[in-house]
């Protein structure tokens, strides 16, 4: 049980990463795309601006908890 | 050859080299200190286990219906660029130390020094483990990457190739430097695999997704722009917030 738990911590570290947040963001933002493409919309844009906008999110709170926070050094 | 499957090459010998650089300083730091037989038999008892994965995964991928591996393997390279691409965004903007490999080199040299003897099965065991966990933990990643460039380009026998060659050259740079490739531009390096592992999985994922990208594979070269513009525009303002405060206490 504690190998199959390190395991499943290894993978998850692994993809996911810090910020379970982003890889949710992704998640719901491909859940769109496919819904809209098997409704006949071909939303080719949908995806890249979703993970930019999931990007720019992520960032703005690791530099809100970052101890180097509005400071030049 | 098509643009796809360059940038599928491309991508599989930066990111391998990068893993690469780092590896080779774990067994470097850990051979230069107690001696070479152990940590080189580690690092190659790892790299058997690396390709035995890469043979078994990779057949079984042929199985898997290409748009339902698209979706898969996109969803996967997505959340895994984008830690690259979100690391690599704040190294370059001041919010994250640049990744040092000279002192990485030096932390594992005073490690290895520090360590007990231990014999077992006639190796120095330190020596053995270290290399062996430093080669698997930075070769699952290249396994991960040549299997999902690969796998979703219907490609895997060049993506595999671009991780050789990658392995060739780091080893050869290794031997010559007889030291840390500190000089390799690490940091920019892993910038560029941030984006084009975010950029695939972006391209593949919608493509797995049912979109038809318009420029079929062409469309990958305007991904990848997008996101470098997107990229430039992030460290641009990541680095004025970080500069504001300052610049407000010296005006006052």
């Amino acid at each position: 049980m504690k190998y199959l738990r390190s395991f499943g911590r290894f993978w998850w570290n692994f993809v996911v990463g810090d910020d379970w947040r982003a890889a949710g963001g992704v998640a719901v933002a491909l859940g769109v795309t496919y819904w809209l493409a098997h409704d006949g919309v071909n939303a080719w844009w949908l995806l890249p601006i979703a993970v930019a906008v999931v990007l720019a999110e992520s960032l703005r709170r690791a530099v809100r908890s970052s101890p180097k926070s509005g400071s030049a050094d | 050859m098509s643009t796809g499957t360059i940038l599928v090459v491309a991508g599989a010998f930066l990111a391998s080299a990068v893993e690469m650089v780092e590896a080779l300083t774990i067994v470097l730091g850990v051979g230069v200190v107690r001696g070479w037989r152990s940590p080189l038999i580690g690092a190659g008892a790892a790299l058997i286990v690396l390709g035995a994965l890469v043979a078994a995964l990779g057949p079984a991928l042929s199985s898997i219906p290409i748009d339902t591996l698209r979706l898969v393997v996109g969803a996967l390279l997505l959340a895994f660029g984008l830690q690259w691409l979100r690391k690599a965004i704040l190294r370059s903007s001041g919010y994250k130390e640049l990744h040092d490999e000279d002192e990485a080199f030096r932390a594992e040299q005073r490690q290895a020094a520090a360590a007990g003897h231990e014999q077992r099965a006639g190796l120095d065991w330190y020596s053995f483990t270290v290399a062996f966990k430093g080669v698997l933990l930075e070769g699952l990643e290249v396994v991960f990457i040549v299997i999902a460039f690969g796998g979703a380009q219907g490609k895997l026998g060049l993506a595999a190739a671009g991780a050789a060659i990658a392995f060739v050259v780091v080893v050869i740079a290794g031997v010559l430097a007889k030291g840390p490739l500190s000089r390799v531009p690490e940091n920019t390096i892993k910038f560029a695999v941030g984006l084009l592992l975010t950029s695939f999985g972006c391209f593949w994922g919608a493509e797995g997704a049912g979109v038809d990208w318009p420029g079929d594979e062409l469309a990958l070269l305007g991904v990848i722009a997008f996101f470098a513009l997107v990229s430039f525009v992030l460290v641009r303002a990541l680095r004025r917030v970080r500069v504001r405060p300052v610049a407000a206490r010296a005006g006052a």
